[in-house]
């Protein structure tokens, strides 16, 4: 197999690493105690909030004053995950804890999925074209494009984001996926960028051999290039996806109605519709888990991928 | 070699891919590449010029204007900026801002040096990479709402266990004073886990030997840090730190959902003020002024994290 995938290179260069590191391992000494102790502290405090975060979605409301400490909720209920998927009926929501607010979460983490999906998907696709036209296509004024393309690099989010907004209301596009998606779909600098430095460590005979077989520029990117270059799509559209997933100003502005509220918006609207003047914490732990579950999933499915990916993009 | 060869060695095209012009004996392919490439491009400079280009000049003339969302703005020169100067608010934004950089930044690269070191001493494991990155994948507004329960006045759990310890509870998020802190303090959890696995990531590329001559040399831990790890990482390092600075100049979500600015405005940061300014009180005009300002503020930053990426992307190449 000729795949120069740069996944798989990482995958050597550790490899080569661990034989060499073998040696140093497996003494205990004080100081390995001592760091596996800082470590396992590090663990504890990055995943406990979550445990919390479950085991008070699991808690009754009605039980949230007296059983707000123990390790295990002390009668386990589902009721909150049933009220914020909108699976009972607005009485039970409310004797529950609930608002009685409309709410629908299994609908926002749908339009998560679209809107973060059609994000990664398309912009990862444009991106590897115009990356591949800089990289490889002969013709006027590449360099020049390539330069201000990136220098839209400069221009920080907060700053587009108040026009983008007026354009998109202007083109009466508030509350729909496409005006959610357009600043996004069609292309980021750093995308480009990064496409572009995988392309150009392509060997440039393998596409020689498709060109003398007459195969035109369209063909060779799609048949020879895009199928080599997996990993680097993988690591892009990725952390494209994730960007999106966690994204909240700009859908919040273009969002905010029921058919297009994406997880992040509705989490917000939900902590507002509080029925007292507690918040409804076990309904939002509830829907907080919901936004977490999709994470592990993609973790356990690409968790490899996704650290990898960091090995190669320092930002997003 | 003579000038006058006639018959030319194939040149061995450069590995770059910058090779200018097409070989005169492919005219044909060059004309070619030049329709192919603008239809590839074309979705990518629509996307420029529409949501790039195009806005940024509309954000520059919507800043020289008295512009409400609902009205047509109108042009009133450097007003917004005149009004600014006297805006005690802006300024108070612009320092808060400050107080959350630092904090955030200094508590978060120093932990996420402390625990790349560590794992790059210790193991290798994917799956403990992969736990370290959760509070990263998560959306900020559940990290915002994870911490308020946790941080609950009443009922949470954070001050359940000051009391046990004798310790009063403590309104974290509604203290003026402790507010900030705690607001960094959540983000820094939230994000050391993913900036130490790109630390981690530079700390791989420098050269193992160098490690195994130092302990053969007998150098303790500490020393090797300091001699080898800290100066080798150093481009790395200033890469992470430039991109993670610019990411906590925008910090927005945490605050929206936590504080929102509050209490008394100890928490109203830069982009949050620009935010109220446009959506709550829709003064557009004076909140692309605001937006101007801290885009010059930026560029100075993400230029000097354009070259860094530059220096160091080459090698990947």
């Amino acid at each position: 197999m000729t795949r120069t995938r740069t996944g798989d290179r990482t995958h050597t260069r550790t490899h080569i690493h661990s034989r060499t590191r073998t040696r140093t391992r497996g003494r205990l000494t004080p100081g390995r105690v001592l760091a596996w102790t800082l470590m396992t502290v590090a663990l504890v405090a990055t995943l406990f909030p979550f445990y919390w975060m479950v085991r008070t979605a699991l808690t009754p409301a009605a039980d949230l004053y007296s059983d707000s400490t123990g390790p295990f909720p002390r009668h386990p209920t589902m009721i909150n995950f049933w009220r914020v998927l909108g699976l009972t009926s607005q009485e039970e929501a409310r004797a529950a804890g609930g608002s009685g607010a409309q709410v629908d979460f299994l609908r926002y983490l749908l339009n998560s999925v679209v809107y973060s999906g059609l994000i990664a998907f398309l912009q990862t696709l444009f991106c590897a074209m115009a990356g591949y036209a800089f990289a490889r296509l002969r013709f006027p004024g590449r360099d020049a494009v390539f330069g201000v393309l990136i220098a839209a690099l400069m221009v920080p989010p907060i700053f587009t984001v108040l026009p983008n907004f007026v354009l998109v209301k202007n083109l009466g596009w508030l509350n729909t996926f496409a005006g959610m998606v357009a600043p996004s779909v069609l292309m980021t600098p750093f995308a480009v960028f990064f496409l572009r430095q995988f392309f150009l460590s392509i060997p440039r005979e393998v596409e020689e051999a498709a060109v003398l077989d007459g195969v035109g520029p369209w063909g060779v990117f799609w048949r020879v290039v895009m199928p080599m270059s997996r990993g680097p799509l993988l690591t892009i559209g990725l952390t494209t996806a994730v960007w999106a997933w966690k994204d909240y100003l700009w859908p919040l502005l273009t969002g905010r109605e029921e058919e297009t509220r994406v997880l992040t918006v509705a989490l917000g609207i939900f902590q507002q519709q509080s029925p007292n003047t507690q918040p409804d914490w076990t309904g939002l732990m509830a829907g907080s888990t919901l936004s977490v579950l999709p994470v592990l999933v993609v973790l356990i499915l690409l968790g490899r991928r996704l650290v990898e990916s960091l090995n190669f993009t320092g930002i997003k | 070699m003579g000038a006058n060869t006639t018959v030319a060695p194939p040149r061995p095209r450069a590995g770059d891919g910058t090779g200018k012009g097409a070989s005169p004996g492919q005219p044909r392919r060059a004309r070619d590449d030049r329709k192919a490439a603008w239809l590839f491009l074309a979705p990518a400079l629509a996307g420029f010029a529409l949501f790039y280009a195009y806005p940024t000049a509309r954000g520059v003339y919507y800043s020289l204007t008295d512009y409400s969302l609902l009205d047509d703005p109108h042009f009133t020169g450097t007003e917004n900026y005149r009004e600014l100067i006297g805006d005690d608010q802006f300024w108070n934004a612009l320092k808060v801002t400050g107080y959350y950089v630092v904090l955030n930044i200094g508590a978060q690269t120093v932990l996420a040096l402390g625990l790349a070191t560590l794992m790059h001493r210790l193991t290798r494991s994917v799956a403990l990479r992969a736990m370290l990155l959760v509070p990263w994948l998560v959306p900020n507004v559940t990290v915002g709402l994870l911490w308020m329960w946790m941080l609950d006045a009443n009922l949470g759990l954070v001050n359940h266990v000051l009391g046990a310890l004798g310790v009063g509870p403590t309104g974290f998020l509604t203290s003026p004073t402790w507010a900030m802190p705690t607001v960094a303090g959540i983000n820094v959890w939230a994000y050391t886990g993913y900036t130490a696995l790109l630390l981690y990531a530079g700390m791989l590329q420098i050269p193992q030997h160098l490690y195994e001559s130092a302990s053969l040399d007998g150098a303790g831990e500490w020393r090797t840090f300091t001699r080898i790890t800290l100066p080798l990482l150093r481009p790395v390092l200033a890469l992470v730190l430039v991109v993670s600075l610019i990411g906590s100049f925008q910090i927005f979500d945490t605050i929206a959902v936590t504080t929102k600015g509050g209490p008394i405005g100890a928490t109203r940061v830069i982009y949050f003020y620009i935010y109220e300014q446009a959506f709550t009180n829709f003064h557009m005009g004076y909140a692309s002024a605001i937006a101007v300002i801290l885009a010059l503020l930026l560029g100075v930053l993400t230029a000097v994290q354009m070259r860094l990426l530059r220096a160091s992307r080459s090698d990947l190449a």
